[in-house]
């Protein structure tokens, strides 16, 4: 790959729901070791992007570029890309049968058939950095939601995807969790870790963000460097977005 | 052969033999059917009682016909009332008070956790208002736990007409029998005989379950949300 | 009512002999049962149509008919057709069709029990289709069915006493021969429902023990 090939590239990318337009003609560039925060009203679509992005959905025009490679064709097995795009849910699931560890190293060994002595020591390293390393063997039901979610995420990162996508991790945490999720979030930008997160959290998407999408009814109506839109947005739809939030 | 064999159907008055046979089987069922419903909805309602002995002799005998199969019901009633009380009924009837003793047992379960699981607010509103114990059932609680008792109650019903089978291995006079019947007459000229009814008579109740055990499934579609 | 207990211990062995009969063949049937419920139940998450419809319809011709039918039909009827099946593997095969769908239906409870968030992480992790079902799918749906699954394994063992109806020597038809040859109607009839209980009894508290592990695996109470 060269330098000038990006990561990740959206052209035109159009999604509907029987005869309903959810996505209209997206354009998104992702260079490597970028954060792309994307931001928008509920209903706009965000998160339905970020699983077109990762083969959840089907799209019904344009197209999605995985470093130079074209996804959008039905040679293309999603499968064996979904091993270098890593992506966290809100839901934060993991598998109630397995325990922490067998939840991570599911990816790693079944999938990438990788050797479990190499598996494991990475597991346990990237449960060490989210402070989790004592609770290798516990089950999903003995966490608390903050763990789970950290939890999802060592499990995507073990699979040593080449970009993350996050999904409002944090949307359905108590308050006092979201901070502990969010740090490691942001440990992982300060890494150069290539994202697309979809967040509620302003403060946080401020600080993580190289450059901000904000979308709404289905289109982009402004991309540009977080603190050119937090403080000087140039749409209504925007200074209404982030008025509504202001209290 | 194939083509010949199940002309033992058709020949002289063997359909009709047949059809009057299901008429007896069709007979226990819907009497069973009616008796135990009826039955199970008075013991149903009972059983939400706070009495910790009714609730108990009623759960013993809901148990005892769960745990116990209907054959071995069948064999009790048909042995035991003879040999023991000196009762001589006929099979038909004995089958009858088997199957509507068991319907009457299932049903009681399905009525009693509809009412249980009514809200509570319900009575209560209803107590409010003046009514009295058997105005708020008839009223209120019966016609809201209808909805989720009649689904399962058509599968119970698809549930007993199956198991009617079983009469032949008492010596009711129904389908079955008068099929095993056919079949030792026509054994001689025509081999095949028994392949024939006996593919006939599990198609015969495959056409009186399968619309019932469909209906049922499309009502607790309909009332689920 | 006076039982005659020294007849009672005389049928003893016949009874274990019965006995141990019905848990071979109920054994037998219920784990072929376990095995076509699975099969089937994948194939109809699998959504290929045509297997689907297959499925669907020997669900249908399972459970609308009675297994004494099934029997007979097995048993007297395909011998003339050029197929004949002794009588132990036709009571076998009878209680695995009856029970295959009441298992399908079970385990399909089940596995559309299972969230579409937990499939569609699995996906996101990179699982193919049959390790999404292996690892993910079916673990958390048998977890689920076991109440359903236990209910049907009970059914089952009930159902046996129809083989009675092919003159197969299980506990009901042991007990009726019984009835016919010595007239001790409620000595035999006693001894048939302790038959039962001894199956039964321990099967349901089994049960009861399992459903409770169970869930207390999956929800921590």
């Amino acid at each position: 790959m060269s330098e000038a090939t990006p990561l990740l590239q959206v052209k035109k990318l159009v999604k509907k729901y029987n005869n309903k337009t959810i996505l209209n003609g997206i354009d998104l560039t992702v260079d490597k070791g970028k954060v792309i925060v994307i931001l928008g009203p509920s209903g706009c679509g965000k998160s339905t992007l970020l699983r077109c992005l990762n083969g959840l959905e089907d799209i019904q025009d344009g197209s999605i570029l995985f470093a130079g490679q074209e996804l959008i064709d039905p040679k293309v097995s999603w499968q064996k890309i979904r091993q270098q795009i890593g992506m966290v849910f809100q839901s934060y699931d993991l598998f109630p049968n397995m325990t922490v560890l067998e939840n991570v190293l599911l990816g790693p060994i079944k999938v990438q058939k990788r050797d479990r002595a190499e598996a494991l020591a990475q597991a346990r390293e990237l449960l060490q950095r989210v402070d989790l390393a004592d609770r290798e063997n516990d089950y999903p039901r003995q966490l608390s939601g903050g763990q789970k979610q950290r939890i999802a995420i060592v499990r995507a990162l073990c699979m040593n995807p080449e970009i993350m996508l996050f999904d409002e991790v944090t949307a359905s945490l108590d308050p006092e969790m979201v901070r502990e999720v969010l740090n490691v979030i942001l440990q992982l930008a300060s890494q150069g870790m290539t994202m697309v997160i979809v967040t509620h959290e302003m403060n946080f998407a401020r600080s993580v963000a190289d450059e901000i999408i904000f979308l709404d009814n289905g289109n982009i109506c402004e991309a540009g460097h977080p603190e050119d839109f937090f403080n000087n947005p140039q749409t209504d739809r925007a200074k209404q977005f982030l008025n509504i939030l202001q209290f | 052969m194939l083509n010949s064999g199940i002309n033992v159907l058709f020949e002289g008055i063997n359909m009709q033999r047949l059809l009057m046979g299901l008429l007896v089987t069709a007979r226990v069922a819907v009497f069973s059917i009616i008796i135990g419903c009826t039955l199970g909805t008075i013991i149903g309602v009972i059983r939400t009682s706070k009495s910790k002995i009714i609730k108990m002799v009623f759960r013993i005998y809901l148990e005892l016909f769960r745990i116990i199969p209907i054959l071995v019901w069948l064999f009790v009633f048909y042995f035991v009332l003879p040999a023991d009380f000196n009762i001589n009924l006929d099979a038909e009837i004995v089958s009858i008070i088997v199957f509507s003793l068991w319907g009457a047992a299932e049903m009681s379960d399905i009525v009693r956790g509809a009412l249980i699981s009514l809200p509570k607010h319900q009575v209560e509103s209803g107590k409010a208002i003046g009514l009295n114990t058997i105005q708020l059932y008839w009223y209120i609680l019966i016609p809201q736990s209808l909805k989720r008792t009649l689904p399962s109650a058509i599968n119970l019903a698809t549930r007993m007409i199956k198991t009617t089978a079983l009469l032949v291995m008492i010596g009711v006079i129904e389908v079955v029998k008068v099929g095993q019947q056919i079949i030792e007459h026509a054994n001689l000229k025509n081999p095949t005989a028994s392949f024939w009814v006996y593919g006939f008579i599990f198609f015969l109740y495959f056409i009186m379950c399968y619309p019932l055990s469909k209906l049922s499934q499309r009502l607790e579609r309909k009332w689920a949300s | 009512m006076n039982l005659d207990w020294s007849y009672m211990i005389d049928q003893i062995p016949l009874y274990k002999k019965a006995l141990i009969l019905t848990i071979k063949l109920a054994f037998w049937g219920i784990l072929l049962s376990t095995i076509i419920g699975l099969i089937c139940s994948i194939i109809q998450y699998s959504k290929v149509k045509v297997l689907r419809n297959i499925v669907q319809g020997y669900i249908e011709l399972s459970r609308n008919t009675p297994l004494l039918i099934q029997l007979f039909f097995l048993y007297y009827g395909l011998p003339k057709m050029g197929i004949t099946i002794e009588a132990e593997l036709c009571a076998i095969i009878g209680l695995a069709f009856l029970g295959g769908s009441y298992m399908t239906e079970a385990l399909r409870a089940g596995i559309e029990a299972v969230p579409v968030t937990q499939i569609e992480t699995a996906k996101a992790i990179g699982l193919s289709n049959s390790q999404l079902i292996r690892y993910i799918l079916l673990p958390q749906a048998v977890t689920s069915s076991v109440p359903a699954l236990g209910a049907n394994c009970i059914f089952l063992l009930k159902e046996t006493s129809i083989f009675s109806g092919i003159a197969i020597l299980e506990l009901t038809n042991t007990t009726k021969d019984l009835i016919g040859m010595f007239y001790k109607t409620n000595e035999s009839l006693l001894m048939l429902v302790i038959g039962y209980l001894i199956i039964l009894l321990p099967m349901s508290l089994l049960l009861s023990w399992l459903e409770r592990r169970v869930r207390h695996a999956e929800f921590g109470y």
